[in-house]
């Protein structure tokens, strides 16, 4: 009933969104596992991958949202945040192959092995606990994400600046990653990976229990990043989104609660990223690039900003769309995915889940519809240009 | 987990339950779709035609290269149907973009081999997506044919390479440089990823063996798509300006090389002066170039449109006649890709089955005609014998062929040339059985049989 | 073609070069022709080496083919030619113009423009190439390397002095054998021009750099104090190193020390010649989005697509006009500003006027977009790359010194990309329609109180920035692909050029253009290109710190948005 506490009030999509992927972990996982594979009910272990990885997509979403529906910071490069996470995962997993690479080396990965380094890098030390990686899958993105933040929230970077140096950060990072001497496996990244936790990473029970794990992962981002912006903190942040300069004549630090909850989202984009590296079994440098980080950004806006769980819709929806497209219409499915994004900046600016909002009186905190009139167009409604 | 299948007492300002009803029916209706495969009648398939799989990049940045693939194996197959399928069976091709993305390039291997349930994969360009798409085929034992030239350094039992390993393009073009233009500097120029960097140590090791000293190699790495070579050229031609013959050996990926060759033209570099050997760019990439300032660099492939036989001009004349443009020109991967799907079927034939573990066994030794002459046969290590061409490139974009192999080159899954992989071997027969054998310890490292 | 002049008469306009190519070429034959014939009425060398008579030995080799042909090339090119018809023949060999009948008899013909093939010594029809029994003897590396000095020593001796000139400065990268630096030395006497005497001298020198006689080198050393090639560097360091003779020791040392110090002067040019090319790519790409993003507030991810139009319009006049390249290129900038114009006020009409106040919304939008058009980029022109090709007059660089040079195209474009700059700026300050712009974007509401139709502007203005987006395709095209991904290479620099020179400043943009550009170019050598890209970027984020407006934040109002 604990659950039922938290979601007093106006958030009733937000429950029936959780209990929907609840509903979903228990029947996949039953469907996969205990259906034999020629019943009709049964669950492919291609669906099972699929969700997951839909899973942790929605989770980045949810953590993008959380500092964009706000505290109005739109960053275009939380992919970073995402790809680091699965980058400590990656290591890990790495790790976990000891000498069944195929140069049979217990104490390096293959690509080292081949580029003829003859031991580990400091950098590397440590990750052969399971730990210390789950450690760092949340450290490395929040000290990042601190570094960077305290950097430009301090001295005020906010708007369209931040946004670009947010992509100018990943953009740097993904050059750096390609590049062999960093010792992250340059452009073919970490893959091959044998086990994790001692399962075999191959194993249909391994792969439900990492779905499972992806599922609760985003229902706990979900419940924490609702219970920040249920809380006063949370309420100052919309202050702060909508009026920057009041809040902070109010009196609140504004720079520390930005960083604050940068630092939260990198570190919930970090859980994303350990938790899609398995699923899919490859990381590599693509996934800091700009594009996927837009890409991102789009799924929030498509199912609609400011409302946590409307980014979760947004996730399933684009990706969905997108799995079945590329084999459906191969040559054609970025015309409607780039159609979809046009109609719902035009016709749904409050994302997909404002269709089944009609009715609602008051939208729960959330932005406020700008009309398009010539009168508004002069100036920006505050909530928009601070974002 | 009880709490959320309850029914829990709607709120009054949020939305209405039958909205939501709604959503949640779309999302099991999403579901349903992603489950619809497990519903086919599988066992039908036996009479039904053999799907094959076709994985290669139709959006993003390898469109540019992976996109003609495709229509390469659309035109194999409507050619192998016309002449009556394979088994009596008609074939049907399955297309997927996995859109330049490697991981959806592995999400798209499963969905084929556990949706679509195809025979066989031919697919993949660069190594990164191969990479991806490996565990999946092991996993669900599926088979994929490769078709690209790459740094080897790998055999899967699941896995054919149908394109060159180092051994059959870099080595003879070196030993080409040197033995016929006298080359005894040398610049080994490439993208900074893994098939340079391999190719690049491998030669490094081999070059240095030959004597060549450590001044006489200048390594340069770029980032992919680099566009300004400015710095890079100007160091190039003082590094080549020393009073020794130089050459520059180039493993620059795709997109860069237009820049790169133009900036080379440009500062007034010609084939005479520093020549340029690529193991990237063939008459396809040719096509995308103004190829007159060009003229007389070097490239060296497994095979070139401008090679006379009767099977090359069928397969140019199909080719235009599928594409409906006189101007297509074949390449490389695209013969590449015509000998693995003839190998392919030759093996169902041999095997009558299109099951994966009897075409494993079948298709080992089995032999089809280069379409420059000679023949192709796969080996043990699941690589396949080729020819070895390096071609000048003539200002109308195809390759004036100036040495040619003695016979064809069996392809080395492992170099003998890197200290990390000169024990090992693959062996897919009995009783090896095992993809990196080390010789010496009698050892099966890495994934074995 | 080792006796095209590149190196000076390159430097001419666009016009002439024009000409030049209908006029002066066969000019140039006929001319070199008529002098061979001169030359064999006046100066007939000792026949050394065996004739290209029809039947002799070496035509009877190449006339064989296989090993037999490489070798006879090797032996005939080797030696200087017995004759005038010796000469021709290699000269056509050279252009790629020698036959050899390979059925008996065995002889050379050379072909000529009209297709005919004529004996080298009397010039008598023998036929045409296409005729049976004819083959083309065909050039690779191997044999164009050791042409190449024997071409170059033929040149000595034309009757164009900058032929010669070029000739001269041609064989400082040629492969030279003891044999050819004796010819080389015998030549220089005979030639008018002081200045390509010295050159060949210096040629000489260095050579003689390794003579066995200590005045010789010392000699040498004093002969190439001034030379910046890097060959002679090569050759000198070892003297400086460790020769027996104190005295040649020291000169060279000093020798090498003045070089290097030029080299370094020159070297740190150059760098900037670089970095300020790098720049103005940047700048071209990134000036269009300084009017959509910068002054109009519209985050346009297409903005890489519009400059994708204006390649593929230069693709398509050049296929136009496959003839006439200049024409198709200076037709194409207009062109690409219309249609990329055109597509960009379709876009503003279509779809980012519902949007305005809504920045971040014209972000999705433009990106649904961007990943639309590049689809139909690959469906229209197929996902391959095309093929722009650079008028004659863009080809080849003035090359001041070995380390020194700066090319044609590069140079263009550096050009182009300030006059497009200054034009804009122009434009925006000093016209009524750039007034309008100005007051649309500082202030809409007072703007239309004074009768301005704020609704035109914005779709003139939001053109005006595709269009010259368009225009910088046009120049992309001529130094990169033509393809679908053209746009998505230059977007993110384009967007990190105008946030570091500050929204809706057009010197900023120049200003961090060239900056980013430079200050790329000189990590370049030292970090490599990867590196310094990365090191670019931090520094970018980094001085975003500290100014958090870009470099040159806009003043006013209308920066509190």
């Amino acid at each position: 009933m604990l659950l039922k506490k938290l979601f007093n009030g106006s958030d009733a999509a937000g429950f029936w969104v959780l209990a929907a992927i609840g509903l979903m972990l228990v029947w996949v996982s039953v469907a996969n596992l205990a259906l034999p594979a020629d019943h009709p009910l049964h669950v492919s272990t291609y669906t099972v991958t699929l969700l997951g990885k839909f899973l942790c997509y929605a989770l980045l979403a949810v953590s993008i949202d959380l500092i964009w529906g706000y505290a109005g910071i739109l960053s275009l490069g939380h992919g970073a945040f995402f790809a680091l996470g699965g980058y400590a995962m990656g290591m890990y997993l790495m790790r976990q192959i000891g000498d069944r690479g195929q140069y049979g080396n217990p104490n390096l990965p293959d690509f080292m092995v081949f580029l003829n380094w003859h031991e580990l890098p400091w950098y590397w030390q440590g990750f052969e606990h399971f730990w210390f990686a789950a450690l760092m899958i949340v450290l490395v993105p929040g000290l990042l994400a601190g570094l960077f933040g305290w950097l430009a929230f301090r001295s005020r970077v906010s708007g369209v600046y931040l946004s670009i140096i947010t992509q100018a950060l990943t953009f740097a990072l993904m050059l750096a990653f390609f590049r062999n001497e960093m010792g992250f496996g340059g452009n073919n990244g970490l893959t091959d990976f044998k086990d994790i936790l001692g399962f075999s990473i191959s194993d249909d029970r391994t792969r439900i229990a990492l779905f499972v794990a992806s599922g609760l992962a985003l229902i706990g981002g979900y419940l924490l990043a609702r219970a920040v912006v249920r809380s006063r903190f949370g309420r100052v942040l919309v202050a702060l989104r909508d009026a920057e300069p009041r809040t902070r004549a109010c009196g609140y630090p504004v720079a520390r609660y930005k960083l604050l909850v940068f630092v939260l989202s990198a570190m919930l984009a970090g859980v994303a990223g350990a938790l899609y590296v398995p699923q899919v079994g490859i990381i590599n440098p693509g996934e800091f690039s700009p594009l996927s980080s837009i890409e991102a950004v789009a799924w929030v806006a498509t199912g609609g900003r400011g409302t946590l769980f409307g980014p979760i819709i947004g996730a399933f929806a684009v990706n969905y769309s997108k799995t079945e497209l590329t084999t459906l219409a191969p040559e054609l499915w970025l015309f409607f995915l780039g159609g979809l994004f046009i109609l719902v900046t035009v016709f749904l600016p409050q994302g997909l889940v404002s269709l089944f909002r009609r009715k609602a009186k008051t939208p729960p905190a959330s932005v406020t519809k700008a009309d398009v009139t010539e009168a508004n167009t002069t100036k920006a409604k505050p909530t928009e240009a601070k974002s | 987990m009880n709490d959320k299948t309850q029914p829990v007492v709607l709120p009054q300002n949020g939305i209405s339950r039958r909205d939501f009803m709604k959503t949640v029916g779309g999302a099991s209706l999403a579901l349903g779709l992603g489950i619809k495969g497990a519903l086919d009648p599988a066992l039908a398939a036996e009479t039904g035609p053999i799907k094959v799989g076709i994985l290669h990049s139709l959006s993003g940045t390898m469109a540019i290269s992976e996109s003609t693939l495709k229509d390469n194996m659309l035109m194999l197959i409507a050619e192998q149907n016309a002449k009556g399928g394979v088994l009596g069976r008609k074939l049907e091709p399955v297309v997927v973009d996995p859109a330049s993305n490697w991981p959806l390039f592995a999400e798209k291997a499963r969905e084929l081999l556990s949706k679509d349930k195809v025979a066989a994969i031919f697919g993949c360009w660069t190594s990164v997506s191969r990479k991806s798409v490996l565990p999946v085929v092991e996993e669900l034992n599926g088979l994929l044919f490769y078709p690209v030239q790459f740094e080897g350094e790998e055999s899967s039992r699941n896995i054919f390479y149908t394109g060159a390993a180092p051994n059959q393009q870099a080595i003879p073009a070196v030993d080409y440089l040197m033995n016929d233009l006298g080359i005894t500097r040398w610049v080994l120029a490439g993208t900074d990823y893994v098939y340079p960097r391999t190719t690049n140590k491998i030669l490094e090791a081999y070059l240095k063996q030959k004597g060549v000293k450590d001044e006489d190699i200048m390594i340069n790495y770029t980032p992919f798509g680099q566009s300004d070579w400015q710095s890079i050229v100007a160091q190039i031609k003082q590094f080549g300006s020393a009073g020794k013959p130089t050459a520059v050996v180039s493993t620059i990926n795709g997109d860069a090389n237009v820049p790169f060759y133009r900036e080379l033209a440009n500062q007034g570099i010609k084939s005479q002066d520093i020549p340029v050997v690529a193991f990237s760019v063939g008459e396809q990439e040719l096509s995308g170039m103004d190829t007159k300032p060009l003229a007389g660099q070097l490239a060296a492939w497994n095979y070139f449109e401008s090679i006379k036989t009767p099977e090359n001009e069928a397969f140019i004349a199909n080719w235009k006649k599928f594409k409906k443009d006189p101007k297509a020109v074949t390449n490389d991967p695209m013969e590449a890709e015509y000998i693995a799907f003839h190998m392919w079927v030759k093996a169902v034939e041999k095997a009558k089955s299109t099951d994966t573990n009897k075409i494993l066994e079948s298709i080992i030794g089995v032999e089809v005609p280069n379409l420059t002459g000679g023949m192709a046969k796969m080996l043990p290590n699941h690589y396949i014998t080729k020819p070895v061409y390096i071609g000048e490139i003539k200002p109308d974009g195809q390759f004036d062929v100036v040495w040619k192999s003695k016979g064809e080159v069996p392809g080395e899954a492992w170099s003998k040339y890197l200290p990390g992989s000169k024990d090992l071997i693959a062996d897919w027969t009995p009783p090896i059985n095992c993809g990196a054998y080390n010789t010496v310890t009698k050892k099966c490292t890495g994934s074995g049989g | 073609m080792n006796t095209q002049p590149t190196v000076l008469s390159n430097f001419s306009l666009p016009l002439q070069w024009t000409l030049r190519l209908l006029l002066q070429w066969p000019l140039q034959w006929l001319l070199r022709l008529s002098w061979l014939v001169l030359m064999a009425l006046l100066f007939l060398p000792p026949a050394q080496a065996e004739s290209i008579a029809p039947g002799s030995a070496t035509v009877s080799a190449l006339a064989e083919g296989g090993m037999a042909r490489s070798q006879a090339l090797n032996d005939w090119i080797e030696q200087p030619p017995a004759d005038p018809a010796d000469a021709a023949a290699l000269h056509a060999l050279n252009h790629d113009r020698l036959f050899v009948h390979t059925t008996a008899p065995a002889r050379l013909g050379v072909e000529h423009a009209d297709g005919q093939l004529r004996d080298p010594a009397s010039g008598a029809v023998l036929g045409t190439s296409t005729d049976t029994g004819w083959e083309k003897i065909r050039l690779n590396n191997a044999i164009r390397i050791k042409l190449r000095p024997r071409i170059d020593l033929l040149d000595l001796r034309a009757p164009d002095a900058a032929v010669r000139h070029a000739a001269a400065e041609d064989l400082f990268s040629a492969r030279l054998t003891p044999a050819y630096v004796q010819e080389i030395k015998a030549l220089i006497p005979t030639l008018a021009e002081p200045e390509t005497q010295a050159k060949l001298g210096q040629l000489v020198a260095g050579f003689e750099l390794n003579d066995p006689n200590p005045q010789v080198r010392l000699a040498a050393v004093a002969g190439v104090a001034d030379v910046l090639d890097p060959e002679i560097r090569a050759r000198l360091a070892p003297l400086a190193e460790n020769d027996p003779d104190p005295t040649v020791k020291a000169a060279a040392k000093a020798a090498l020390d003045s070089i290097q110090r030029r080299v370094d002067v020159w070297q740190f040019s150059q760098n900037l010649v670089f970095g300020l090319s790098l720049g103005s790519v940047l700048l071209l790409s990134a000036i269009g989005l300084a009017i959509t993003f910068g002054v109009m507030g519209v985050i346009n991810m297409a903005h890489g697509e519009m400059m994708m139009i204006g390649a593929y319009t230069t693709w398509v006049l050049q296929q136009l006009l496959p003839n006439h390249l200049s024409a198709a290129l200076f037709l194409a900038i207009p062109a690409a500003f219309v249609v990329a114009g055109l597509v960009g006020i379709a876009i503003e009409r279509g779809l980012i006027r519902f949007l305005y106040g809504r920045p971040l919304e014209t972000l999705l939008a433009t990106f649904g977009l961007s990943l639309m058009l590049q689809q139909a980029a690959r469906l229209i022109f197929s996902p391959l790359n095309r093929a722009v090709a650079l008028p004659e007059f863009m080809q080849g660089s003035w090359a001041l010194n070995p380390v020194f040079a700066i090319t044609f195209n590069r140079m263009y474009i550096l050009i182009f990309s300030l006059l497009v700059f200054f034009a804009l700026l122009l434009l925006l300050k000093r016209s009524t329609f750039g007034l309008r712009i100005r007051a649309v974007a500082q202030n809409r509401q007072m703007a239309r109180a004074c009768g301005v139709r704020s609704g035109w502007v914005d779709a003139l203005t939001f053109g005006l920035g595709s269009g010259i987006a368009g225009v910088a395709g046009v120049a992309l095209a001529l130094i990169t692909n033509v393809g679908p991904n053209l746009g998505q290479n230059y977007i993110v620099d384009s967007f990190m050029v105008v946030v570091l020179g500050g929204v809706g400043n057009l010197w900023g943009t120049l200003v961090a253009g060239m900056g980013i550009g430079v200050l790329n170019k000189f990590l370049e050598p030292y970090a490599g290109a990867v590196l310094a890209k990365v090191v670019v970027l931090v520094l970018v984020i980094l001085v975003i710190q500290k100014r958090p407006r870009g470099l040159f934040p806009q003043k006013g109002r209308a920066a509190e948005e």
